[in-house]
């Protein structure tokens, strides 16, 4: 009995600080996480996506808010510090309360906040591209999946005119995005009739800076007699002296071309593109689209920023999708309850930047077109490919053995991420 | 009907059949020129071969103008224009009728789209112009085009230039683009002709080719023997290439880790000094780097060739200045203290981290390199050396060879030496060791910044910059032994050309955790590094 009334007293002290601690206006606000990092290795990707939920933030309070409240952005940075993801998450949800959170880019980083959105019944919108072999109640993933990007981006270089490639070098940054797409590629090529002696599998680490013998391997792995591409999972810095190193040694993209996953409008934006012209990158989304959304985007962007230079990328566009997604759902539910949001969050529709209506799935990802593009002289993208509309995303890689019949739905009756028969 | 009258159709019909006929010769160009309007890949191949083919003399600024992306459709009526720069300004022309249209303007046009196929498509229609062009450079370009794309037909007009062509490196160029097209020939004479020319040539793009030829050939016939033999020639000559290629590589890492290395030599070695904001003033060299080629790109542009040098002094005023600054305000009160040293330096670090990236943002920066350090050299056939890394090679041990200087034989070295040996009795002799100290770790910061001019060159301008170099330099001074310059130098090339070695065997995450392990292992046997310091200096 006694200690019941601790416990009440505690939790009523606890109450009292809390609301204490939170000015009276609070209440008029819906608070949204933003948990990108602002410092360390992934800065230069994440800062970018940052701003973008900052414009998107300031954009819906001009129309006058959400729900007759205003939207207030509540930043943190877990500085490309894995655990700390989880810490600032816990504290975004805990101490902030917030109804949303925008944010990671590893993989790492989202594998470290899973347990943490799970336990607290958060809701995180991820806006990048990933390995898929995931689908978690509590995510929205707005990226795209490999059969998204890389696969299509494959099957572009083996037909004619992505310069019907035979042998293929895969190479990545050492951790878990590269090597499970890797393995889906791999496992796809066999499917294709490749054979493992024409595939060549190298990895790196994170800011690897010396490519010559990797470079010089791939010249050599190249002079076989067949027409050799490479597929690039090289994540972050350590794209710039990999592109530099191509370039110096005078690979063309006539010659052996390199498509990459994780390079975008804003990695280019640190080289020299002009010996890069050719080489490819496979996205959902490029500035260089052309339609009237993505033209009000662009400049909204370029206003916000303030300078006319910057350039959008592929998440950001992503970002923009799923901002607009989670209002919506918001106005449907008319409620910000985690609960009812994601009920909502079904069957969404946004016209994306990307030219198409962008609708979410009951597996939380997305339906999206994928573009290949290639680098142009001036640092943007020439798109030489697309596919008719919207793909729809695969959680679960079908060319992997071990997913056989997995499904992720999160709708009755099935209600998983990740299970081979319905569970109600 | 009247036969005269029907003879004076007949006639009338025929002379306007001959006039539709001459139109049709005298407009295979401008036919051709309609299929860029079709904004399809296909169509454009198909435009260039047409172009290619036709002979006119119209032909060869507009497949230059597509290769360069300067190739437009006009929106009104699909008239095919193509620009060029002159004085800062756009000028476009008419490609049918050469007509000059004044400046460009870029928003009623839509620009002929490029892929890989149609590059190398157009890269092989201009070769077959080029091979005349009275830049000898172009000539040679035209000629691998040609090589990388070899077709039969282009036999005579290859065999017709080479007879005329006078510089020797275009002439080797020119011969290989040849002996490249005779395998593409139906004739079998021909072919082994050329795989007898090719023989010579060990480099893996000719030998690739003459997989191709060996995989097309029955086996058993006298080409497929020609072939394959000649692959297995030239292969331990490959082999020889790519081990000193190897080498040169290592060495390049090697001075890589000298340059970035030898400041820390200087203020970790001479004055022991830990200094966690090494890298920092790696990173700072090379925003000074970018800068200065704002400055240039600004108000001089035809500095850009010479921006590198221009700011390698600038480095090391920039860097040498912060360091002065760091020596004075901080280090000087915790000598003798290497734990406060360690964090507090630590901690110096990330200020200049994130002070760089409140000031230049955290994305990273465009460095360009000048020509005269980009591309590659070939030294003899089959092996070819990138030319920033050879510059960089040179630049290491020029600035090894100062530091050396600097410090055998000035009076400021001979300072610093006796400061760093016996404090009290360089004092007694009259030595202001307090300047010295500021000096030294200047000199040690302002070397770290020129490195950093360098480092700009090949690894990213961001924040992040100097962080991946700190262990690295840290390994190689204890490595080569604490205080110890020649050991420096030699530590640095022992463990650039090792990690080269093992690298393609164990991988690049791998080889290093050898190297790692490797000089863990080292230091439990030689604690000093590779070159011990004797006598007094030791204890000091």
């Amino acid at each position: 009995m006694l200690q019941l009334t601790r416990r009440a007293a505690l939790a009523g002290l606890l109450a009292g600080t809390v609301l204490a601690g939170s000015p009276a206006w609070a209440q008029d606000t819906i608070k949204i996480g933003v948990l990108h990092s602002l410092s360390g290795t992934m800065a230069i990707s994440e800062t970018t996506l940052k701003d973008t939920i900052l414009m998107m933030i300031e954009d819906q309070n001009k129309k006058g808010g959400l729900l007759g409240k205003k939207l207030e952005a509540v930043v943190v940075d877990p500085a490309s510090n894995w655990p700390l993801f989880a810490e600032k998450a816990r504290e975004l949800i805990q101490v902030h309360k917030v109804a949303v959170v925008f944010g990671c880019w590893t993989s790492v980083s989202r594998k470290s906040v899973l347990p943490v959105f799970e336990e607290l019944n958060g809701l995180l919108f991820y806006p990048v591209q990933y390995e898929g072999e995931e689908s978690s109640r509590n995510v929205f993933y707005t990226g795209a999946a490999p059969n998204q990007q890389a696969i299509p981006a494959v099957e572009y270089l083996m037909s004619k005119d992505g310069g019907e490639a035979k042998r293929w070098v895969l190479l990545g940054t050492d951790y878990v995005y590269p090597r499970t797409t890797n393995k889906i590629l791999r496992a796809f090529l066999h499917s294709k009739g490749v054979a493992d002696a024409d595939i060549m599998e190298e990895y790196t680490p994170f800011g690897h800076s010396d490519w010559q013998t990797i470079v010089k391997r791939v010249k050599q792995f190249a002079s076989q007699g067949k027409k050799t591409a490479v597929v690039s999972t090289i994540n972050g810095d350590a794209n710039v002296p990999f592109y530099k190193e191509l370039g110096n040694q005078g690979i063309k993209a006539t010659d052996i071309p390199v498509v990459a996953f994780s390079v975008g409008e804003e990695e280019l934006a640190g080289i020299d593109t002009k010996p890069l012209v050719g080489h490819l990158a496979a996205w959902n989304y490029f500035q260089s689209v052309k339609n009237a959304t993505n033209a009000a985007f662009v400049a909204q962007w370029k206003a916000f920023i303030k300078n006319p230079k910057r350039v959008t990328n592929d998440p950001m566009e992503a970002h923009y999708i799923g901002f607009k997604m989670w209002v919506q759902a918001v106005e449907q539910a008319g409620s910000t309850n985690v609960d009812a949001v994601r009920q909502a969050m079904y069957g969404q529709k946004v016209k994306s930047p990307s030219g198409y209506d962008i609708t979410m799935h009951t597996n939380h990802h997305l339906a999206k077109p994928v573009m290949i593009g290639e680098i142009k002289a001036d640092g943007q993208f020439s798109i030489v490919w697309q596919t008719k509309g919207p793909i729809v995303a695969e959680a679960w890689s079908p060319h992997i053995a071990e997913n056989k019949g997995k499904v992720a739905n999160w709708t009755y009756p099935w209600v998983c991420g990740n299970c081979t028969s319905p569970k109600f | 009907m009247h036969v005269g009258r029907v003879r004076a159709l007949a006639l009338l019909l025929i002379l306007a059949l001959a006039a539709v006929g001459r139109d049709a010769r005298a407009d295979t160009f401008t036919d051709a020129l309609a299929g860029f309007a079709k904004d399809s890949f296909s169509d454009t191949i198909a435009a260039v071969e047409a172009i290619a083919a036709s002979g006119d003399a119209r032909a060869a600024p507009v497949l230059r103008a597509l290769a360069e992306g300067n190739l437009y459709v006009r929106k009104s009526d699909q008239a095919v224009v193509f620009t060029r720069e002159d004085g800062g300004k756009t000028l476009g022309t008419e490609a049918a009728s050469g007509k000059d249209l004044g400046e460009f303007k870029s928003d009623d046009y839509d620009q002929v789209r490029l892929n890989n196929r149609v590059r190398s498509v157009v890269q092989a229609a201009l070769g077959t112009f080029n091979l005349v062009h009275p830049d000898a450079r172009t000539r040679i370009e035209a000629a691998r085009a040609l090589f990388r794309a070899p077709d039969a037909k282009n036999i005579p007009l290859l065999q017709k230039s080479l007879e005329k062509e006078s510089d020797p490196a275009v002439r080797a160029a020119k011969g290989l683009a040849l002996a490249a097209s005779r395998l593409m020939s139906d004739n079998d004479a021909e072919r082994l002709a050329g795989i007898a020319v090719l023989k010579g040539t060990a480099t893996p793009e000719v030998r690739d080719l003459l997989l191709r030829i060996a995989g097309q050939a029955e086996k058993g016939s006298p080409l497929h023997a020609a072939a394959t033999d000649a692959i297995a020639s030239m292969d331990s000559q490959i082999r020889l290439a790519r081990n000193a290629e190897v080498f040169f590589q290592g060495l390049s890492l090697g001075s890589v880790l000298l340059l970035a290395a030898i400041g820390l030599a200087i203020t970790f070695g001479v004055m022991g000094v830990i200094n966690m904001a090494h890298g920092e003033m790696v990173m700072l060299g090379a925003y000074t780097t970018f800068v200065v080629q704002q400055i240039i790109r600004g108000w001089a542009p035809e500095l850009m060739e010479v921006s590198v040098l221009i700011a390698v002094p600038l480095a090391f005023l920039v860097s040498g200045a912060v360091g002065v600054g760091l020596e004075r305000g901080i280090i000087r009160h915790l000598y003798g203290r290497p734990i406060e040293t360690l964090l507090m330096t630590w901690g110096v670090s990330m200020i200049l981290q994130q002070t760089v990236r409140v000031a230049f943002g955290a994305s990273n920066r465009e460095v360009t390199s000048p020509s005269w350090m980009s591309g590659t050299m070939e030294i003899v056939s089959g092996v070819a050396l990138t030319q920033n890394r050879v510059v960089i090679i040179l630049f290491g041990l020029i600035v090894f060879a100062l530091v050396v200087l600097i410090t055998r034989k000035t009076w400021f070295g001979l300072q610093m030496r006796a400061v760093t040996q016996n404090r009290a009795m360089a004092a007694s002799m009259g030595i202001r060791t307090g300047r010295i100290d500021a000096l030294t770790f200047g000199l040690g910061s302002g070397i770290a910044g020129m490195a950093g001019v360098a480092l700009a060159q090949i690894d990213n301008v961001s924040p992040n910059l100097g962080q991946g170099y700190i262990v690295d330099s840290f390994m190689v001074v204890v490595f080569g032994g604490v205080g110890n310059l020649l050991g420096l130098l030699l530590g640095s090339s022992v463990l650039g050309v090792v990690n080269k070695f093992l690298e393609p065997f164990a991988g690049a995450v791998l080889g290093k955790i050898f190297v790692l392990v490797a000089i863990i292992v080292f230091i439990q046997f030689r604690p000093r590094g590779l070159f011990a310091l004797k006598g007094r200096a030791a204890e000091a």
